[in-house]
């Protein structure tokens, strides 16, 4: 055999080592990963209404500027 | 700081909702299963509109009376905030029907009702642009909305009642107060309503004072 095919098949069973491993179940004791980690989802949402509602003050301070500009 | 205090609030009691709405216990229903936690974005889509309309047609009846231009702007940008809040409550209400109606216009009344009174709001707009004459508009418009106004509260609360209707409330199912709405959905649903209607009125505020700042410019 070459070498590269042995290296290919080494290569080959590392990654079946390495999803067999995945197949276990893994603690993280991470909030994040619980009850169908709808958590994540809340962050999701959060994150965006903050920055819409930053943005909104920026333009409100803005707006602002000009006005006493005038 | 002092005179922003109702727009931190209004952040604050949406993200509120945001949070609690994903995470707080909900009424087990069956066709509704999850989705029933729409109820604290859709609906205040639809409150914030209609407080937005009236504000306009408050600031529409003061115009008639005052002439002041100021009056005849704050009318018209509360309809360009009201418009954007009821496509929003449109496009929720139509994701919503899709998976729990089973269609995303399912010819309901009151959706039937909601399209014909935001193409009545645009109309509004267009009518406005229509004319030149700025005095003119503003008296044209203004008597317009005053029309408009109650013709948007019959579609959207008389007629739909009359006949039989998907939404809750319509056509002899119960309403909110039913067992659709329990003590802990209403610590979420009042507060995502008061946090929307005062985001909506900080848009139309914001759309106002542009808009004077661009009627300066044109006049200097």
């Amino acid at each position: 055999m070459k070498i590269s095919t042995i290296f290919i098949l080494s290569l080959l069973l590392l990654v079946q080592n390495v999803m067999a491993q995945n197949n276990a179940p893994v603690e993280m004791a991470n909030a994040m990963r619980d009850s169908g980690k709808i958590y994540v989802v809340v962050a999701v949402m959060s994150i965006v209404f903050i920055g819409l509602i930053v943005y909104l003050f920026t333009i409100d301070k803005r707006v602002k500027k000009i006005e006493k500009g005038n | 700081m002092t005179k922003n205090w109702w727009k931190i609030l209004a952040s604050v009691l949406v993200l509120y909702s945001i949070i609690t709405g994903l995470l707080f216990e909900v009424p087990h229903l069956p066709v509704l299963h999850e989705t029933i936690r729409n109820l604290y974005f859709h609906v205040p889509m639809w409150f914030t509109m209609i407080i937005l309309y009236l504000i306009s047609v408050i600031y529409s009846i003061k115009y008639l009376s005052s002439g002041n231009e100021e009056h005849d702007l704050l009318a018209v940008e509360s309809v360009n905030a009201g418009v954007i809040f009821g496509f929003l409550g449109l496009f929720t209400g139509m994701v919503w029907a899709n998976f729990t109606w089973g269609d995303p216009w399912p010819n309901d009344p009151k959706l039937n009702s909601a399209a014909i009174s935001t193409l009545m709001y645009l109309a509004y707009l267009v009518l406005r642009n229509s004319l030149e004459e700025e005095q003119k508009r503003a008296r044209i418009s203004a008597i317009y909305n005053i029309f408009a106004f109650p013709v948007m509260i019959v579609l959207l609360f008389i007629l739909p009642r009359l006949t039989d209707s998907l939404h809750p409330g319509n056509g002899g199912n119960p309403g909110f107060g039913g067992y659709d709405l329990d003590n802990n959905m209403r610590l979420v649903f009042y507060p995502a309503c008061i946090g929307w209607i005062l985001i909506g009125v900080w848009v139309a505020t914001l759309r106002f004072r542009i808009r004077k700042l661009e009627n300066k410019q044109l006049s200097n």
